[in-house]
């Protein structure tokens, strides 16, 4: 599995903001770092597949061998974090998990089997019932990890996802979620604003904007 | 699919204020084949003018909707300037929120026996503080200055313009802007004035514009409280339309043109207002005083809030009491018995124009819900909101006098054979359903975390599908609210239903407002009633659902 920009290069207003061509092997990271409004975002969002319409973009994106540039969002199976857990706060912590589970497990038990593995592979077991929102930062965070994971990404996303995690918890946090990336083989792109997240990932490091 | 959604919100919103402009323009220039009228002239106009007192009706119109909208944005302004923030205006603000619910004949009617020379009030201070053993003799209700119809507007005004304040006020970050004109050592009230209020009302302004036209052109609340000798100019003209002297419709016709003007005056007249004050604005902003004593507006302002619900409520109890009243003399504060005569004998003739208001609110609630996730789906498959256009679009139904194109549109309804028909009459409660619906979801809509849909994406959900398991559920308590208010505006519809029900689809509101002249308090206690329990129920339902079907979840439970 391999993460590969082609020539990708994104403008607004006709003012380019990002314009790279990068391959990201499995298992590594590329960290772009920039100050707000630079575009790392947008460059995320680009990758995951919703762009918003006012960007111009070019350049083709392809994960795991195939160019999905033109395909929707749902097919290109980039699993995406953000900096809020965004867990759906309509459904408990199982039925998250059940949302993101790739439909090839088939089965009601085969199904709540692969979540109970999740819950207890990440220190949740026992929360699968309950409602989100009771959740701690760290449970809700490694929950939207889970679930994200579950899906059976080819490559990870990563929006900030540390930034709101307080200090302690940020460097766990950041530990597990590059070790699970890397038992994978998921190639991983970053974008952060925190140089030890960069120095935490070790892969190739691009600084944007500025 | 989405797509559709905003050709189809113009078309349904924009074709029938311009057919029924134009069907009103021609008539009111003498053209109008079905009577035999060919060729243009002005007798028409002539004829208005030759009516006894037409001059003074337009005039009474003028006052009253620019007094009352007037009136009304001053308390909430110097409510909000000089509450927002504090516990006081939370609680304030769950008391109104339901007002918004009563339909405008309701509150009116409850208003009348408030504050009519043997109502309520009168009986609280008789005879003690009084001395008054037998009713006055003053007219009240129905004041020749329209005093009581203004009051009775501003009843259901408050909470109105009280509740787009509310929604505009996150957008202007007020908590902060408090912060900082305090810090800068301006007192509450006029801190919030000079620095915050010009951003909301810029958000606010078309409501506005939407209250003083109605409250110009209103005819229920009229009917109900206004003036009579004459009437305000709107419910005269339905008098004339629904006269059996079939020439009078062009009279009718013409003055829905000065109607028209009517309201543009008022309107215009509120743009010179608004030039003032921000004349007046600036030169306080830059003179350097803080104005740091404001108890007394503060109080002032709150007091006026509180007790115009005060009046709602209590006109409301009013309404119930006598729906079960027995004998009841002045000045005695309540009945001395209780009897089921007024309700034993509206409920045989109760079930139809119940099942029309029902059938007609909820089909016109359904298909603006509807309609509005379409339009608002298409915002963000295009990845922006509506524009300015778009926003006018939505209130132009309302900030068209209602007589100026609705007689129009019921002589093209004749004329195709539709009047009186229940499609014809959702259709046109449709337009002004469809504006409530979509401005109390876009809200909502349009500050859900796309974030959400983005992830379940991510997940490899389509599009549809994180639709309807995502975004629909998240949305299920603002699509319910939106919900309760389009069947509660359906509900209140009266001149709509008049003209194209035609006196053969009735609903409670007609036959409650048909009434009015009539003075047994018993029956209109019990047909109000009803029409006010309606929309209750509605947002008791937009309250009750989420809260049972997210009982688990607390972050959607409330």
């Amino acid at each position: 599995m391999e993460l590969k920009l082609d020539q990708v290069a994104i403008a607004l207003d006709g003012h380019t903001l990002v314009s790279l061509t990068e391959v990201v092997v499995p298992g590594s990271v590329l960290t772009v770092m920039g100050p707000s409004g630079s575009g790392k975002s947008t460059l995320l969002a680009y990758v995951g597949g919703f762009l918003d319409p006012s960007f111009q973009a070019a350049g083709r994106v392809w994960i795991n061998g195939r160019d999905v540039t033109d395909l929707p969002a749902e097919e290109r199976r980039a699993g995406i974090l953000f900096q809020d857990p965004l867990l759906f706060p309509h459904m408990t912590v199982e039925g998250n998990l059940l949302f993101g589970l790739a439909p090839h497990v088939r089965g009601r038990d085969a199904r709540r089997h692969a979540v109970d593995v999740a819950l207890d592979q990440f220190e949740l077991g026992g929360l699968g019932n309950r409602d989100p929102a009771t959740l701690s930062g760290g449970q809700k965070a490694r929950v939207a990890l889970a679930r994200v994971l579950l899906s059976a990404p080819h490559a990870l996303l990563l929006d900030e996802p540390f930034s709101k995690l307080d200090a302690p918890l940020r460097r766990a946090m950041r530990d597990l979620v590059f070790a699970e990336a890397r038992a994978r083989n998921l190639p991983v792109l970053l974008v952060t604003h925190d140089q030890a997240d960069a120095d935490a990932a070790g892969g190739t490091l691009l600084r944007i904007g500025a | 699919m989405t797509r559709l959604g905003p050709p189809l919100a113009v078309l349904l919103l924009g074709l029938p204020v311009l057919i029924g402009l134009l069907g009103t323009i021609l008539p009111a220039f003498g053209i109008l084949p079905a009577l035999g009228g060919v060729t243009p002239s002005l007798a028409p106009l002539e004829q208005l003018l030759a009516m006894p007192g037409v001059w003074r009706s337009a005039a009474l119109s003028f006052w009253i909707g620019l007094a009352s909208g007037a009136g009304s944005l001053f308390v909430v302004m110097l409510f909000v300037a000089g509450w927002s923030g504090t516990h006081t205006f939370k609680r304030l603000q769950r008391t109104i929120a339901p007002l918004l619910s009563v339909p405008h004949a309701a509150a009116a009617f409850g208003f009348a026996f408030l504050i009519a020379p043997s109502g309520f009030l009168a009986r609280l201070l008789s005879p003690e503080l009084t001395g008054w053993t037998a009713p006055p003799n003053v007219l009240i209700p129905n004041d020749s200055w329209g005093l009581s119809m203004i009051a009775g507007l501003m009843l259901k005004e408050i909470p109105f313009l009280l509740l787009i304040t509310l929604a505009a006020l996150p957008q202007v970050e007020a908590q902060r802007g408090r912060a900082v004109v305090a810090a800068l050592g301006f007192g509450r009230t006029a801190g919030f004035l000079l620095a915050l209020w010009p951003a909301i009302y810029r958000q606010i302004r078309l409501g506005i514009f939407a209250v003083l036209a109605f409250s110009s052109s209103v005819v229920d609340v009229a009917a109900i409280l206004g003036p009579t000798l004459p009437p305000t100019l709107a419910p005269r003209l339905l008098q004339w339309i629904t006269d059996p002297d079939l020439t009078l419709r062009f009279a009718a016709a013409a003055g829905a043109l000065l109607q028209l003007g009517v309201t543009l005056g008022v309107l215009l007249v509120w743009i010179g207002l608004e030039q003032g004050g921000a004349f007046l604005r600036d030169r306080v902003a830059t003179s350097g005083r803080r104005f740091r004593h404001d108890r007394a507006v503060r109080i002032v302002a709150a007091a006026g809030l509180a007790a115009s619900a005060g009046a709602v409520f209590l006109g409301l109890l009013t309404l119930a009491i006598w729906s079960i009243a027995g004998l009841w003399t002045f000045p005695d504060l309540l009945p001395q018995s209780l009897t089921l005569r007024g309700w034993e004998s509206v409920l045989p003739r109760l079930s139809n124009p119940l099942l029309t208001t029902l059938i007609v609110a909820a089909s016109a609630t359904l298909l603006a819900v509807a309609l509005a996730v379409l339009c608002l789906a298409n915002e963000d498959r295009r990845g922006r909101p509506a524009g300015r256009a778009a926003l006018w679009m939505i209130y132009l139904p309302l900030i068209i006098p209602q007589p100026a194109f609705l007689f129009g549109l019921q002589l093209a309804f004749v004329s195709v054979d539709l009047q009186a028909t229940l499609a014809a009459l959702v259709f046109v409660h449709l337009v002004f359903v469809l504006p409530y619906v979509f401005l109390s979801l876009s809200d909502p809509w349009r500050s859900l975390d796309r974030r959400y849909e983005q992830v379940a994406r991510g997940l490899g959900r389509s599009r549809r599908r994180a639709f309807w398991t995502v975004r629909m559920p998240l949305l299920l308590r603002a699509l319910l609210t939106a919900a309760a208010i389009g069947f509660a505006v359906s509900v209140g519809q009266y001149l709509p239903t008049v003209l194209i029900g035609a006196g053969r689809l009735t609903t409670v509101t007609t036959e409650a407002v048909a009434l009015a002249s009539g003075g047994n308090r018993r029956v209109i206690g019990v047909w109000t009633f009803v029409q006010m329990i309606l929309p209750f129920v509605g947002f008791l339902v937009a309250t009750l659902v989420p809260a049972l079907v997210f009982r688990r979840f607390r972050a959607v439970r409330v």
